[in-house]
């Protein structure tokens, strides 16, 4: 059963020095809340995997607080590069980034096995293209039955998943709504699962019974942090802040910038200073 | 005719490339752009796919990353993102992906990796996302890109997509059965591989624009079809459409500024 508790409880329970960290949520629904109470605790040395890492993932390696990532497209989505991560591997700054790069398929492939507690995927993908010369972790596999060659890569197992979803209830059982990535995949990968939502009913009240719950015996912890996804959104809350995500180029270009933001807006705030964010302008229904 | 600008051009000659009958998926950025103005002028049943999941999306306004609101709240349904690479994109379902790059080669292999070696990057780019699996499994890839020396170079960093490989019979010699690139659409430009060869090979050029421009804009000395056409001007209606978009999205992208 999934403990309900506040999101400083579920960082310090659920996250290590050193753990293989996911933080998903495909352009949607992403932790920044959980991500920032990830730096303010200190975590160190942490793996980071991601499809899409964008600026929570740049501000984890910005501060240092990453070993490694593996992932498959890292960048400011329409805007750019992301400026921590580049300086990381192009400078080591402030630490060197061991990184492992994959495709979206084969990553999604694999978090799909590692939900499936399989140890590999297996995929049609990579064809003449270079990953497979500069990853290790991407090999060939023969089917036994037609013997096409096909690309495998490792399923990914993380020691702990985090992501944010629309709302639990006091059980504990999750709803996710809108694009909802690999976030059911990732979770039922991890060893350990962290879910921030924007709110906690009395009701889950699935609105179709094909709708994504992840049940709270499937969940390690859920905190209530009313617009924990921002910058990004919240289907049926609040919508994407674009603003933020262009602006955010010129904070991270710059180390000095960088430093400052994070000292202003993650280790001098707290999760309740993202509620200003939630519940405003919702977004269309769907 | 309305004046216009090169970029205009150039996705308004891409969105020319689509047809109602186009499963399509979608690139961000010029990409978006060109498929949404075929789709809101020649090629309203379109079907526009996103990588994060949106099956049938009528964006009002462009969106800024593949995942934007938007696209989920406009869209026939919604996936997961293993369902869309896998069922959809594996399973043949696309007829048509339509891609961006950073740099391209004459056989429209595609790099957004890295310029320079990988280990000791010069530049670290986003990487490759969805491209590699859109580029093999699509029945035919378009690509839109500006030409530029930059971008249209003679050998490529790093193959993050393949195109035609090393030209010729490769992609089939490799087992695969789509077509892979067939049309690029520069700003200057259309580019289409050789029937045999498969180098890069420009068949139509844009008003305005001569030929030692488009050699001048190439890394490799770049070669003209026997019968190179002039693309056919943007017309009124596709120049509104464009621009219309293009309005509303600056709109909504700057709408909502504020620090978190």
């Amino acid at each position: 059963m999934a403990k309900i508790v506040s999101l400083a409880e579920a960082v310090g329970d659920n996250v290590r020095d050193g753990d293989t960290v996911a933080m998903e949520g495909f352009t949607h629904l992403i932790p920044y809340a959980a991500g920032h109470e990830v730096i303010r605790q200190g975590r160190k040395d942490l793996f980071l995997v991601r499809m899409t890492p964008d600026i929570l993932y740049d501000q984890l390696i910005g501060v240092g607080a990453a070993r490694g990532m593996k992932f498959s497209w890292g960048g400011n989505p329409g805007v750019g590069s992301l400026h921590r991560f580049r300086d990381a591997v192009e400078n080591q700054w402030p630490r060197p980034l061991e990184i492992e790069e994959h495709s979206h398929a084969a990553m999604a492939n694999a978090y799909e096995a590692g939900a499936a507690n399989l140890p590999f995927a297996m995929l049609r993908g990579y064809i003449g293209a270079d990953l497979p010369k500069v990853n290790p972790n991407i090999k060939q596999v023969t089917c036994p039955f037609t013997s096409e060659v096909l690309a495998a890569v490792p399923a990914i197992r993380p020691d702990v998943t985090i992501i944010h979803a629309q709302r639990a209830d006091r059980k504990g059982n999750v709803l996710i709504e809108g694009i909802v990535g690999v976030q059911k995949e990732a979770v039922l990968a991890a060893r350990r699962s962290i879910v921030t939502v924007e709110e906690i009913v009395d009701e889950l009240a699935p609105p179709s019974p094909n709708s994504v719950v992840l049940p709270t015996w499937a969940v390690t912890a859920v905190s209530q942090v009313p617009g924990g996804a921002f910058p990004s959104y919240a289907h049926g809350y609040y919508p994407r802040s674009n603003a933020f995500y262009i602006g955010w180029d010129e904070i991270a270009r710059d180390r000095e910038s960088f430093t400052a933001w994070i000292k202003e807006n993650v280790l001098e705030a707290g999760p309740e200073d993202f509620a200003r964010h939630a519940g405003k302008k919702p977004a269309k229904a769907a | 005719m309305t004046d216009f600008t090169p970029n205009e051009m150039m996705t308004i000659a891409a969105s020319r490339e689509l047809s109602n009958d186009d499963v399509c998926f979608v690139g961000i950025g010029a990409p978006s752009a060109a498929c949404n103005v075929a789709r809101l002028t020649h090629a309203p049943d379109i079907t526009l796919i996103y990588e994060s999941g949106t099956v049938g999306t009528k964006p009002d306004v462009l969106p800024l990353s593949i995942g934007d609101g938007e696209l989920c709240d406009t869209a026939l349904f919604t996936v997961s993102v293993p369902e869309m690479f896998r069922y959809w994109l594996q399973g043949g379902r696309i007829t048509t992906g339509f891609l961006g790059g950073a740099q391209i080669d004459k056989f429209a292999n595609l790099n957004t990796t890295v310029v320079g070696p990988y280990d000791h990057p010069k530049v670290r780019l986003p990487g490759g996302g969805g491209a590699p699996e859109i580029a093999s499994n699509c029945g035919r890839i378009f690509i839109t890109m500006a030409l530029s020396k930059r971008g249209f170079v003679e050998k490529l960093p790093f193959i993050t997509s393949m195109g035609h490989g090393e030209g010729g019979d490769h992609r089939e010699r490799l087992g695969m059965k789509t077509k892979g690139p067939t049309r690029i659409i520069t700003d200057l430009c259309i580019l289409e591989p050789d029937p045999v060869t498969k180098e890069l090979t420009v068949v139509s050029i844009h008003r305005g624009v001569t030929r030692e421009q488009i050699v001048d804009n190439c890394g490799w000395p770049i070669k003209f079809a026997e019968d190179v056409i002039d693309t056919p001007v943007p017309t009124e209606i596709e120049l509104a459409t464009l621009r219309d978009i293009n309005a509303r999205t600056k709109k909504a992208h700057q709408g909502n500024k504020e620090a978190a």
